[in-house]
């Protein structure tokens, strides 16, 4: 492998310095003012100066001590998840709630081992997507259209 | 005695009907999700804040907290009858539970946790009643300085509960202070790490943190090992424990609510920590040790009465000094404020209703899973069969319709999916995202009483160690962290979570 003997330090550590730095270099563009009068930059560059103090040690405990490695990482989990999330974000106003949830479930379903269309599956998707038109929409009155503007006029 | 005046008043407002039926519904979810492993308490309470901003606050809170305790019972009923913990404070629970069910005593480890919790949550709720005035009291002369020992304190805490290392606990809680930054400057009107975007000028939303973080996060980890569980369907008989386990088991119940009540009240300490910590005792204790981990009731009753102590306990810093000692906590402060309540010290005065409603209906929400657990096993046993493949779908769908009624705004919803990624990155780098949590709920109360108590000193930092609380406050925490940094400590803290 790598000189990265403990990666989940090290990622970790690349993290915080990231984070660190980004919130220094921001904070840079708030007044700093005194200890006391404190500006709208002096909480935020103190907690970030820290962040890189940390990120610093952290990177370097993982270059130099070793640490269990990260393992594999569920790729396939994590993009449909995420795409199934973000697609029910995109249809919701567009495609009304029924087809949001539709998308919802079915892409984020796809990512289990042992995701199948079988007819307990369907029957269970029909009933989630009735129940909670039913209760959301009809019951508690959220603002989700049940049909979207891609279905209007 | 003002205390029974007080517990009458909390009574009076937990037992009207609507308040039993919210109690009940939140005990018999918090169970629910007990049993279901890869749906915990603070997803679920997450899931349901919003729902509960049309409820009057009492009720609302008697809710959450409901499923939160309810959760205890839930989780050890699955360490027992599958070996498989649904909470992290049931972890113990398994070990010497699940041999007595595999022994064919299934029913009297089931009613011994039922009656441990029981006895552990009558007295928890009283010692309740007995030390929140006294310590409201002290909080009330606290000033900013104070506070803002405090808040260090409670984050240090947080730390002992985090599991993986501490490094990366104490860079999570700067990441949290960091991320409750976001959104406008109180002090001067400067929006702050907003990247002039409008939706940001009030902040991060904390719901969409902690369903992100702790709902979705965590599913993509749990679908990473997909294991089958096979659940132990022979019929569960023989409820009541016999009259030699009562013998056995109320030493051990009694020591456990002990312990469990003082490690709930220091922040970070919590449910989990408790329940090892009480087990440990009762195998030191015992004269049979070697029964350990064999099927010992009493390795069921102490633990079992730990957790519930410490759950219920840990009540305490939140409603007296608005002080959340764990991620559960941090969501009924942030239930508290939506509501309206200015969290601290004092609620007490100003919403008595509030206050002892909650804790009376915590020992009604303890004889009613008392009742209904036992009868409910069967169900609770089928839950257990439910595939994870066909319910994480659901919980997916509560959180992505959950978040956007916080604002109704898409936007929440893909800013929960992002924070979904980060939860999960973070916890393959072993960086346990509690602390962050609380962080980012206590960032901006920490920043205005820094800022307050510099401004009376005159930028003179001193004052945070020459205020005699305040020092003291500070004291603990650089003790806490010192302790943590022990070997033999960090020793116990790998013991207590390797299980998991």
């Amino acid at each position: 492998m790598t000189g990265i003997r403990g990666q989940r330090d090290f990622g970790i550590g690349v993290i915080y310095l990231a984070l660190g730095l980004a919130g220094f270099i921001i904070a840079r563009n708030y007044s700093f003012g005194t200890a006391g009068r404190m500006g709208p930059g002096y909480f935020p560059t103190i907690i970030s100066s820290l962040l890189i103090v940390f990120g610093v040690i952290t990177v370097a405990r993982g270059l130099f001590r070793d640490g269990t490695p990260i393992g594999a990482i569920n790729w396939k989990g994590i993009f449909l998840i995420t795409l199934s999330v973000c697609a029910f974000g995109y249809l919701l106003e567009r495609a009304g709630v029924v087809v949001a949830l539709l998308a919802l479930i079915l892409i984020s379903a796809a990512a289990s081992e042992r995701f199948r269309l079988e007819i307990r599956a369907i029957a269970g998707l029909v009933a989630l997507i009735v129940f909670c038109t039913v209760v959301f929409v009809e019951g508690l009155g959220l603002p989700m259209p049940i049909l979207g503007e891609w279905f209007r006029n | 005695m003002d205390i029974f005046a007080n517990l009458w008043l909390g009574l009076t407002v937990a037992a009207t009907f609507s308040n039993m039926l919210y109690c009940l519904i939140g005990v018999f979810l918090g169970t629910a999700i007990g049993v279901l492993p890869g749906l915990g308490p603070v997803a679920t309470i997450a899931m349901l804040l919003p729902i509960t901003f049309g409820l009057p606050p009492e009720s609302a809170l008697i809710m959450l907290a409901g499923i939160y305790y309810g959760a205890q019972y839930g989780g050890s009923t699955t360490a027992i009858l599958v070996n498989l913990p649904g909470e992290p404070s049931s972890v113990v629970t398994a070990l010497d539970g699940y041999q007595m069910a595999r022994q064919g005593h299934a029913g009297r480890a089931l009613s011994t946790a039922a009656i441990g919790s029981f006895i552990a949550g009558t007295i928890a709720t009283v010692l309740i009643a007995i030390f929140a005035p006294a310590l409201a009291a002290v909080a009330l002369q606290f000033g900013p300085a104070e506070y803002f020992s405090l808040m260090v304190l409670g984050l240090i805490a947080s730390i002992v509960m985090a599991s993986g290392p501490l490094l990366h606990a104490l860079g999570m809680i700067l990441v949290g202070l960091l991320l409750g930054m976001v959104g406008t400057d109180v002090n001067s009107a400067v929006p702050r790490y907003t990247f002039d975007m409008p939706l940001l000028a009030d902040g991060l939303n904390f719901v969409v943190i902690a369903m992100g973080v702790f709902g979705i996060g965590e599913i993509v980890a749990n679908l990473e090992d997909e294991a089958d569980r096979t659940v132990m369907t022979k019929r569960v008989t023989g409820l009541m424990p016999t009259k030699e386990d009562w013998k056995r088991i109320i030493a051990p119940i009694l020591r456990g609510t002990a312990l469990g009540s003082l490690l709930g009240i220091l922040p970070g300490g919590g449910a989990a920590l408790a329940s090892f910590g009480s087990y440990t005792l009762e195998k030191k204790m015992s004269k049979t040790p070697e029964q350990f981990g064999k099927g010992a009731i009493e390795g069921v009753a102490g633990p079992e009465a730990a957790n519930n102590a410490g759950a219920q306990t840990s009540f305490i810093p939140m409603l007296t000094l608005g002080l959340p000692s764990n991620s559960v906590m941090a969501l009924m402060i942030g239930a508290m404020i939506m509501q309206g309540i200015q969290p601290g010290p004092s609620v007490m005065t100003e919403q008595p209703a509030l206050f002892w409603g909650l804790i009376a209906s915590m020992w009604i929400g303890n004889l009613m899973l008392l009742v209904l657990n036992l009868p409910l096993i069967g169900l609770w046993v089928r839950m257990i069969a439910i595939p994870y493949n066909l319910l994480f779908p659901i919980i997916i769908v509560f959180c992505a319709i959950g978040v956007f009624s916080v604002n109704n705004n898409t936007f929440d919803v893909y800013a929960m999916a992002l924070f979904g990624v980060v939860g999960y990155v973070f916890r393959k780098l072993d960086a346990e995202p509690a602390p962050m949590l609380l962080a980012f709920i206590l960032g901006p109360m920490m920043e205005e009483f820094l800022r307050r108590a510099m401004l009376f000193s005159k930028g003179d930092p001193s004052v945070l160690v020459t205020r005699p609380l305040s020092s003291v406050l500070l004291a603990i925490a650089a003790t806490l962290l010192a302790a943590v940094l022990l070997p033999f400590v960090r020793k116990g803290r790998k013991q207590a979570f390797q299980e998991e």
